[in-house]
Parts: C-alpha cells; structure tokens; sequence
C-alpha cells in the first residue's frame, strides 16, 4: 500500500490520535502522519472534519473518517489479512466496546476533571477515578482471561481505547503526587500498562511523560481560551 | 438450543425503543421487563451493575448495554435484516451520524426545549438547526438513512423521527423539522414512520407528551449534571 494512501491528521500529544496510529500499525499498515500546529486548524482538517472539526481524522485515499474509536473498527474491518482487534465472537465484542464507550464517557471525563480541579472538586475527581480503576481492574480479569491484554495475547480494541490514555495518566500520578495505577488495589492492570506501553505497535507513538508534561503546561495556558483540538 | 431473550427497558425509553425496533425487524422474540426507574429492580442492578441503567439486553444470560452496542450485537447475531451496511467506509460513515445523533442533537433537543430561560432555548434551537442540516445533507436522495429499506441509523434517528416532536409539543415550543425548512428529512419521517418495526415500537404519542410535560426539565437537569 502505497504510504501516501493512508494519511493519518492528528498531534503527538493526543490520546485519541494515538488510537488510529496504534491500530494502523498493529495491521503494519504504512501512513503518513499528518501534524497539526497547536492553536490552529488546517485547511484540511476543517474539509475532512467540517462536522466536528477535529483530530484524530484518517483520510484513507480520498474518504475522511472521523471519531478515534469508529476510525479504528474501520481499520480493523479494511485490513483483514492483519491481525484482527475485535474478537470474532459478537459477545466478546460487545464486551470491548461497552467499556471502550465507559472509557471514552466516564473515565475521560473523570481524568480529565481531576487534572484540572482543585480542592473538594479534585477530591470527588479522584474517587471516580479510583472507582473506574477499580472496574476496569476487573473487567481486565474477565476479559483477558490470564493473558496479557484485554484482547486475550494481543492488543485488542479496548487495550487501544484505554491504553491511549496510560500517558496522560502517568502526567497525573506526576503532577498530581497521585498514585492511580497501584500493586496493591490494580495489580492486573500494573502489568497490562507495562506490557501494553512496551508492544510494539504502541513503543514509538507513547509519548514520554516529561515531554507530555512540558505540553500540558502550554494547554494550560491556552485553556484560558479556547479548548485545543482534541478528540 | 432454546434462545432466550430479555430486554430490560421502559416504555418511555428511546434507547429501549431503539432495540425494540431492532428486534421486531429482525423477528425475534423477547421478553419485555418493565423498569420503575425510582425503583430499580435487583435484575437491572445485576445486569448493569456499570451504570445501573436501561436499556440491557440479556441473550441466554448474558447482559449486554449500551443502546448502539446492543444494536451492533443484535446485528451480528442475528444475521437477518441486517442493519449495518457491507462496506466499511459505509459502516464508518452510519457508525459516526448515530454518534453525532447522540453526542450532539440529543443535548440540543432537550436544551432548546427545557432550557433555562427563552435566550438559552433559542441559541440550543438554532444549533440544533445546523445538526439537523447535516442530517438533511447526509439523507441525499434516499428513502432511508439505510438506502431503500432502515438501517441502524434511521433506528437511532428515532430521536429525530419522533422523540423530537414529542419533546417540542411537551415544551411548547415550535416545531424545528418543518417541510420548509428541510424537506428532506420531513419526507424522512413519513417513510419512517410507514415502517411496522418503527410505528409498532413507538410509545403512545398523549402518554408520551404527557409525561414529558412532567419530567422534560428533570431529564435536561440529569443530562447537565452528568457532564
């Protein structure tokens, strides 16, 4: 496939632009990687997007798809002599994708909360968090069944839904002095995290967490104005 | 091997009326469980102990939720009917409308209806507005989202096909979807509504008007808190 086919618009930083690039490269797919400038979006974005207006787009020829999650069921359902990343199995899949959607609603929301709030409002942050650590630590039991993902001995569709978020959870346990992923309480998903961070569809794109951390500095500051294009 | 299937749901739910859309069209039989919300029952609890929430299918013992994970589900297990399209970049594209159809028109709906005052009402209607004008592109010169017969999206349009109106009238507010405005998706709705497996899973309209007029503003608070 000719590398210019396949073209993903995104930002290093993101967690839902990793989600296309992991999935492309579990498929050893090769594309081009399309940086968007902070603060600004391109002619481009804004034509494949216009809905949304947003990354992670995958402009596959000449079709855009849209949404992190959509764009790599896509992938999935395009490259078939790959590796597959949902299960056969519809119940297995159904399983995946509720708790990619609990992820991507009530997880993120909880994180992202917890980075920003101060005080009491942290404080309710953090419980979700844990809570939510605490279910997906045992639905990481029933779902991996022994192995080292949640897609059983490779990565599969909810390891790349929650496992693009592990950089921006360890800016939190930095920043925050915070401890999420635990030995005690999370012991599944400790190791999940390292094996997940160390394969080799994921290695190249995971952002390091000093690098990550430099970033959300300047987020921070252009919080105060409009949100950076994310999704 | 003898099939069972629950549905966990509410005769209000639009999301529990999304799967039964999906059932009937596929002729599979089910038992209905009636949820009182105020009072939710340990099977609900057991099944969906995540979010505590209807709708929840229960195939053999197994509970699946999530309205449009359920429908995926029913898609694949039930290979009749089929709901999503061959193609992917077909599936992509009806895949990304249900979610645009959930993530943004259903906030708007409830915000230009129960909003708190006639300023915030407005700017959610005129927003609204423009989502309905992607769905009016989107249709192009189909019958159905789904082409010549429904599909998943023109099930998760029954937000747009009738929980729309029915919000509108309880609010006294004016109606968004005129003939006028986008033909389209005006014509949309009376084939829609010509299909059994919609009309037959519809609730009763006065009922259902009714009973928003008592709890639209509660539905758009929870929606407000949740974010």
């Amino acid at each position: 496939m000719a590398k210019n086919d396949v073209k993903v618009l995104g930002a290093w930083p993101s967690t839902f632009v990793m989600r296309p690039r992991i999935a492309l490269n579990i498929k050893s797919v090769n594309y081009e990687f399309l940086e968007e400038t902070f603060g600004s979006k391109s002619e481009l974005l804004l034509q494949s997007n216009p809905v949304h207006k947003k990354i992670p787009v995958l402009i596959h020829g000449d079709k855009p798809i849209c949404e992190s999650m959509i764009i790599v069921e896509y992938i999935d359902e395009v490259w078939t002599s790959g590796p597959s990343i949902l299960p056969s199995d519809p119940y297995d899949r159904a399983i995946q994708r509720f708790w990619a959607a609990y992820v991507d609603e009530k997880w993120f929301a909880a994180m992202r909360g917890l980075r920003i709030a101060q005080g009491e409002e942290r404080k309710a942050f953090l419980d979700q968090v844990t809570e939510g650590l605490a279910l997906l630590e045992e639905a990481f039991g029933k779902c991996s069944k022994g192995k080292a993902f949640f897609g059983g001995d490779r990565i599969g569709l909810l390891d790349i839904a929650f496992g693009s978020l592990l950089g921006w959870l360890r800016v939190t346990e930095k920043v925050g002095k915070v401890k999420l992923l635990d030995e005690a309480k999370t012991p599944g998903l400790v190791k999940w995290a390292e094996s997940f961070c160390a394969d080799a569809a994921v290695k190249s794109i995971m952002p390091e967490t000093e690098k990550l951390i430099e970033f959300s500095k300047l987020l921070m500051a252009q919080m105060k104005g409009a949100p950076p294009p994310k999704n | 091997m003898a099939e069972e299937v629950l549905l966990f749901s509410t005769w209000f739910s639009i999301y529990g009326r999304r799967v039964e859309m999906a059932l009937k069209l596929k002729g599979i039989e089910y038992k209905f469980i009636e949820e009182d919300l105020t009072n939710k029952s340990p099977s609900l609890l057991k099944y969906n102990p995540v979010h505590k929430k209807v709708p929840v299918l229960v195939h053999n013992g197994k509970p699946v939720a999530e309205s449009l994970v359920i429908l995926e589900y029913i898609d694949e297990t039930w290979k009749n009917h089929p709901i999503l399209p061959k193609h992917p970049y077909e599936r992509a594209n009806t895949r990304f409308w249900a979610k645009f159809i959930d993530e943004k028109c259903w906030p708007a709906i409830l915000q230009a209806c129960w909003g708190k005052d006639q300023k915030e009402r407005e700017k959610a209607a005129e927003e609204l507005s423009k989502l309905l004008q992607f769905l009016e592109n989107e249709l192009k010169g189909k019958r159905f989202f789904g082409g010549e017969t429904i599909g998943l999206l023109d099930i998760a349009g029954n937000t747009i096909g009738y929980w729309l109106g029915v919000f509108e009238e309880a609010a006294g507010v004016s109606e968004l979807l005129t003939r006028e405005k986008f033909p389209k998706l005006f014509n949309w709705v009376n084939e829609w509504l010509s299909v059994s497996a919609i009309k037959e899973n519809l609730p009763p309209r006065d009922k259902h008007v009714a009973f928003m007029r008592l709890n639209g503003q509660g539905f758009w608070d929870d929606y407000n808190a949740s974010k």
